[in-house]
């Protein structure tokens, strides 16, 4: 029992990743009509926001120290952090420590600069083109930012830990009235669920309950009707991808302590968020969620050792394996609208 | 396609160029005149650096290259001359090899097999190089190994650590200096047992594929010849990512040691996540928690920071070494370029000198004269201390290093520690082991 | 000619003269030269791969161009070509022949079984079904198949091999009844070195093979049912046509294709690994396509050609070669040169490549072969009429 309890968190932290991503990709799916092969770079981008803000916060003057030396034998050479001497040592290591969650604040504005740059400057031209050209062009603008990228940090993992405060475990396993350490969690873990679980709400509560998430919806259903209203639907689409990206860009810093950032994560997320978008039916917002939350769940119960001894390898498969029934017992996957990319 | 702008002007030209094509006087069967595959021309003679340069180990293939172009310099007289002034063969004077400049050609593998072959294959009938080296995956080193032994040129493995290197896909034109998964385990046990003791039960995460098994294999039988348990075996998918669903498990699974067969990022992911799980605070069995990771790299370390702070590994060399080779390695190394070798450098670079130094000492450049020089050739001051390759496998024997995490770092390269060299005679095997055996170097191929 | 208009035959015949001579059109310069050492093609396994990757980008033509159906697992056909052969030479001998044919067989009887079940569904649902079952392959081939695939160390030919058809003399690499594949013949002429491989000739005629039956295939009432399919497949079914088998035989025509190619592949180089199944050569196989001009005929072997070309030549390039070519200029010229074109040589060729892309689409929607079209419209005086005869047909 406490052994599927775990494995049930395991699959929501696994899902809400999933699902943050994917719906980022469906939204642009849904408004603009792009098949957004950078999204994944997006999310990798957020990632080194995080790792940008850590590094801003060591980044040190050089004092040498004559009294010990470097591996040359030369004095060695200390690095002080600016932000210790600006503000104090015991700030300054405050700062270095929350460094992930202080990122937020930054990636949130910068994605959404992001994303309006790449909107207007790039994807705005590729609205009427073929999906195949749309493909190749946002796949072409991942390997860049990839490239990019990988020139400015190197191509090894980053290490980004979470405040100290969220090292360690809660033992859940106690709450629920199991044996002490049953049922342990990283908190961290837990911060990330519910920061996903957050967000996944405002989105959503954003689309239902404000005007301007109305006439999205509305211009998702029906963009050209809503064009002869006399609506400015461009404008918002714009801002549509720019919340994506934010959107893609914050599960990208809150994910960075549990995955190290490194220049390709972004392609290692693409292809699965893609199956999780279509799993849950194209232009399905609730759907790509819905999916996100099931794939994550049931690859960690493939994972589980007990099934593994049943079907060998079935952990590495699972996701298409379910993909491929989902999409031929129903026709739009999950929860998919009728039309939306079918030809 | 509609346009195809087919000029009768055009066809004459293409033609006239096929048929003079066709009526050349001079035809030749290559290379036919020198008996071996590139036979160098002229005055110069070309190395093929064949390294990873984009994908995850990419930071790894350029420190590789950064070592060759080192060794380069030195073979050619330029620089302080590194290893070769500790060197116990002294055949190498700096002036090239055999009088001839050495010059090189870089490619990149991307860890992939099918790609790394692409590129030797370059290296070889274009470039017309008569030696590879460099790589950072068992795949990419045993694909590239059996082309070399194909085409007839030498091959001189990069990092590569399976023991299929040099036991089932051996080849007489390969050669591996890097140690293997069995000498890991055969170093890592005795330092295990006097710090860990003998009654522990271990859980092991193993990468599922061929490498992972094989380091796997090897460390679960080492730790049961010291009577320790081994509680599961969980194969994990490469490039996982996530592991939470595979570390979950392991508190509850009453074992107190967790094995991680897993290399680069997956190391690093791996590891990070059994922490965040609180692995290393826990108590089981009435024993501390402990990790171990079987084969440490620099830049694993410097990629999972913290976490590996007391968590044991083991290097085939590191620069933290005290013998007057390391010494003149790593200062010639770190004043190019401001910071130590790495494990994978070294190999690199000290593989190109023996390339090296073999064909001076054969006289000739003909693979088969370099498979003989180097077969059972015995050298020291390369930084492993005294160290053979044999000629039954062609696989280096020296001595291991058993390296911790260091637990308080003082700079940026101070992650790891050497806890102990483990003496050669520790970790070696008979060539037929049964980890090794249904090998066959074969003959030695020279090529056209 | 041949049963192709004369256009056509045009077409082909340059593909034959190309595909004939490309081992001197693809060293046009001087072996020893700077440039040569560089930019030079024409080595026997970069022009293997040229036309190996052109017959898999013809084969994926036919399904994408035609149909508009786009396979984002097209690379799994390649592997398990590639599989099957090298089996045959563990098993038979270093005949070729029956490697290549058992290829085309295996990959030809998957793809009836991916397509079946893959093409109940249309758009981007049939792109993911098809990446499922590509990745499930890669994923398996990798790992739980070992014993069939050999896993990561890759699928190879060892001497204990039961290779029951080898007689004693027979040639100890592939060969086709007794020609050796890495067979080969260097004619020196001035300066240059060509190289003429008995390899890179078969999978030419291959190649040449694979382009007739391609325009044949695109000319024939199949190819025009398909393109009616493309245009309006909802009208087809009203019309009481029953589309199904046309498309089945679409994918499986171009799923042996890619078999063909995984053959030869093997065929070439007897090794071959899980990796060549991976999504990105998937990928790869799409790009090609789109890059050279998808639905044209000649397009999709333009685009694997570019690409390939600079998998092999542009990630070769480091520092030291930049300089070798520069050394004319005055230091800081050359120092300066260097710095700017670091960034995109050697380690950085990826960069290079996404670039490339994203310039192809932006500026030639329709690819290498738009290009081509505009370039010739500039060049030529009375092409114009002709140009605009291509715009309305891009569908060729």
């Amino acid at each position: 029992m406490d052994a599927i309890i775990l494995q049930i968190l395991n699959g929501l932290d696994k899902g809400s990743a999933y699902a943050l991503i994917a719906l980022g990709l469906t939204l642009i799916f849904g408004t603009l009509g792009v098949v957004n092969f950078a999204h994944g770079a997006l999310f990798m981008v957020g990632a080194f926001v995080a790792v940008t803000v850590q590094k801003l916060f060591s980044l040190s003057y050089i004092e040498i120290d004559e009294t010990r030396t470097d591996f040359l034998g030369n004095p060695l050479k200390v690095e002080m952090p600016y932000i210790d001497h600006w503000f104090g040592s015991a700030t300054g290591a405050w700062m270095q420590d929350w460094s992930v969650p202080l990122s937020i604040l930054v990636v949130v504005p910068f994605m959404f600069l992001v994303g309006f740059v790449l909107e207007r400057g790039l994807i705005k031209h590729f609205y009427k083109r073929p999906h195949a050209d749309q493909i190749l062009v946002t796949f072409g603008l991942a390997i860049v930012i990839g490239e990019i990228i990988k020139a400015l940090y190197g191509a090894n993992p980053i290490q980004t830990p979470p405040p100290s405060a969220f090292l360690g475990t809660v033992d859940v396993g106690v709450m629920l009235g199991f044996e002490p350490n049953a049922i342990a969690y990283p908190t961290w873990r837990m911060v990330y669920f519910a920061f996903s679980a957050v967000i996944i709400a405002c989105v959503f509560a954003f689309l239902q309950f404000t005007t301007f998430g109305m006439v999205v919806r509305a211009g998702m259903a029906d963009r050209e009707t809503v064009g002869m209203l006399g609506i400015d639907i461009d404008k918002r689409f714009t801002f549509m991808f720019g919340l994506a990206a934010a959107v893609a860009g914050m599960a990208g810093v809150m994910y960075a302590p549990i995955l190290s950032p490194h220049y390709n994560i972004g392609m290692d997320f693409l292809v699965l968020s893609f199956v999780v978008v279509v799993v849950g039916g194209m232009g399905s917002l609730p759907g790509a969620v819905l999916a996100g939350f099931m794939l994550g769940i049931l690859q960690s119960f493939a994972s589980m050792n007990e099934v593994k001894a049943l079907i060998p390898g079935i952990d590495q498969i699972i996701i298409y394996l379910v993909a491929i029934i989902i999409l031929l017992t129903r026709p739009r996957g999950l929860m998919g609208r009728k039309g939306v990319m079918e030809e | 396609m509609s346009k195809s702008n087919f000029t009768r002007r055009g066809v004459m030209k293409t033609g006239a160029v096929t048929s003079a094509g066709l009526m050349l006087p001079t035809y030749l069967r290559a290379e036919n005149h020198t008996g071996f595959t590139n036979a160098p021309q002229g005055d110069t003679v070309k190395f093929g650096f064949n390294v990873p340069q984009t994908g995850p180990y990419a930071d790894e293939g350029l420190d590789e290259l950064r070592a060759q172009e080192l060794a380069v310099e030195h073979l050619n007289g330029i620089g302080d001359g590194g290893m070769l002034n500790t060197f116990s063969s002294k055949v190498l004077d700096g002036t090239g090899v055999l009088g001839k400049k050495v010059e090189f050609v870089t490619g990149d593998t991307q860890t992939k097999s099918d790609v790394a072959r692409a590129s030797a294959q370059s290296m070889i009938q274009k470039d017309g190089c008569i030696m590879i080296t460099g790589g950072s995956s068992s795949g990419v080193a045993i694909a590239v190994q059996g082309l070399c032994q194909e085409a007839g040129v030498i091959f001189m493995a990069g990092l590569t650590h399976s023991n299929d290197t040099t036991g089932k896909d051996r080849k007489r034109n390969g050669f591996r200096h890097f140690f293997n998964a069995y000498m890991s385990a055969a170093a890592l046990t005795p330092v295990l047992e006097k710090v860990y003791g003998t009654d522990r039960r271990a859980y092991h995460l193993t990468a599922d594929y061929t490498w992972g098994w094989s380091q796997q294999e090897s460390m679960a039988a080492s730790t049961e010849a010291i009577g320790w348990e081994t509680v599961q075996n969980v194969l994990t998918p490469v490039g996982a990512g996530d592991f939470s669903s595979y570390i979950a498990p392991v508190l509850n699974s009453g074992a107190d040691i967790l094995v991680l067969n897993h290399y680069g990022g997956d190391m690093v992911n791996s590891l990070t996540q059994a922490i965040q799980f609180g692995l290393k605070d826990k108590q089981v069995n009435g024993k501390n928690f402990e990790i171990i990771v079987p084969l440490y790299s620099e830049l694993m370390a410097a990629g999972a920071g913290s976490n590996i702070q007391g968590v044991y590994g083991s290097m085939n060399w590191n620069w933290q070494l005290q013998d007057a080779g390391t010494a003149a390695f790593t200062k010639s190394f770190g004043e190019k370029y401001g910071f130590p070798p790495s494990g994978a450098a070294h190999s690199c670079y000290v593989q190109t000198l023996l390339y090296a130094d073999a064909v001076t000492r054969a006289g000739s450049f003909n693979p088969c004269a370099v498979v003989e020089a180097l077969e059972d050739f015995d050298f020291d001051g390369m930084g492993n201390g005294p160290t053979s390759y044999r000629g039954a496998d062609h696989q280096c024997f020296k001595d291991v290093l058993v390296m911790k995490g260091t637990e308080a770092p003082t700079s940026a390269y101070d992650t790891l520690e050497i806890v102990e060299v483990t003496p050669r005679a520790q970790v070696e095997y008979d060539s037929e082991h049964p980890m090794f055996a249904g090998g066959d170097l074969g003959a030695c191929n020279p090529g056209a | 000619m041949l049963g192709l208009n004369s256009r056509d035959f045009k077409l082909f015949a340059i593909v034959c003269i190309m595909a004939l001579v490309a081992p001197i059109l693809l060293n046009p310069f001087p072996t020893d030269s700077a440039l040569g050492q560089s930019f030079n093609a024409g080595y026997p396994a970069l022009m293997q791969r040229f036309v190996i990757f052109g017959i898999l980008a013809i084969g994926f033509n036919i399904l994408f161009g035609l149909t508009g159906y786009l396979s984002f697992g097209h690379a799994a056909f390649l592997g398990m070509g590639s599989y099957a052969a090298v089996w045959m030479f563990k098993l038979l001998s270093y005949n070729v022949l029956p490697a290549i044919v058992l290829s085309v067989i295996v990959a030809g009887i998957f793809a009836v079984v991916i397509g079946y079940v893959s093409l109940r569904r249309s758009g981007i649902y049939f792109s993911i079904l098809t990446l499922a079952f590509a990745q499930m392959s890669y994923q398996l081939a990798y790992s739980v198949f070992t014993p069939i695939t050999n896993g990561e160390t890759g699928l190879q030919v060892y001497n204990a091999d039961p290779q029951i058809l080898m007689s004693p003399g027979d040639p100890t690499s592939p060969h086709l009844f007794g020609i050796t594949m890495n067979g080969q013949t260097q004619v020196d002429m001035g300066g240059w070195s060509f190289v003429f491989q008995n390899g890179y000739y078969l999978a030419a005629l291959f190649l040449i093979a694979s382009f007739y039956l391609s325009i044949r295939i695109f000319r024939s009432p199949m190819g025009l049912m398909l393109r009616a399919i493309k245009s309006n497949q909802t009208r087809m079914s009203y019309v009481g046509l029953n589309t199904k088998p046309y498309m089945l035989a679409a994918f499986v025509i171009s799923g042996m294709y890619a078999g063909l190619a995984g053959g030869l592949l093997a065929a070439m180089d007897p090794l071959t690994g899980a990796e060549r199944m991976f999504w990105t050569a998937s990928g790869e196989i799409v790009v090609m396509a789109i890059l050279g001009g998808v639905g044209t005929l000649i397009g999709p072997v333009l685009g694997a050609g570019l690409i390939k070309y600079l998998e092999n030549i542009v990630s070769k390039i480091n520092d030291g070669i930049l300089h070798s070519w520069f050394s004319f200029l005055p230091d800081w010229l050359d120092n300066l040169l260097v710095t700017v074109i670091h960034p995109f040589i050697g380690k950085g060729w990826h960069l290079t490549l996404g670039l490339l892309f994203m310039a192809v689409v932006i500026f030639l929607p329709g690819g290498l072969v738009q290009g081509g079209q505009k370039i010739m419209g500039l060049f030529g005086r009375n092409k114009k009429s002709d140009a605009k005869d291509g715009a309305k047909t891009p569908a060729e």
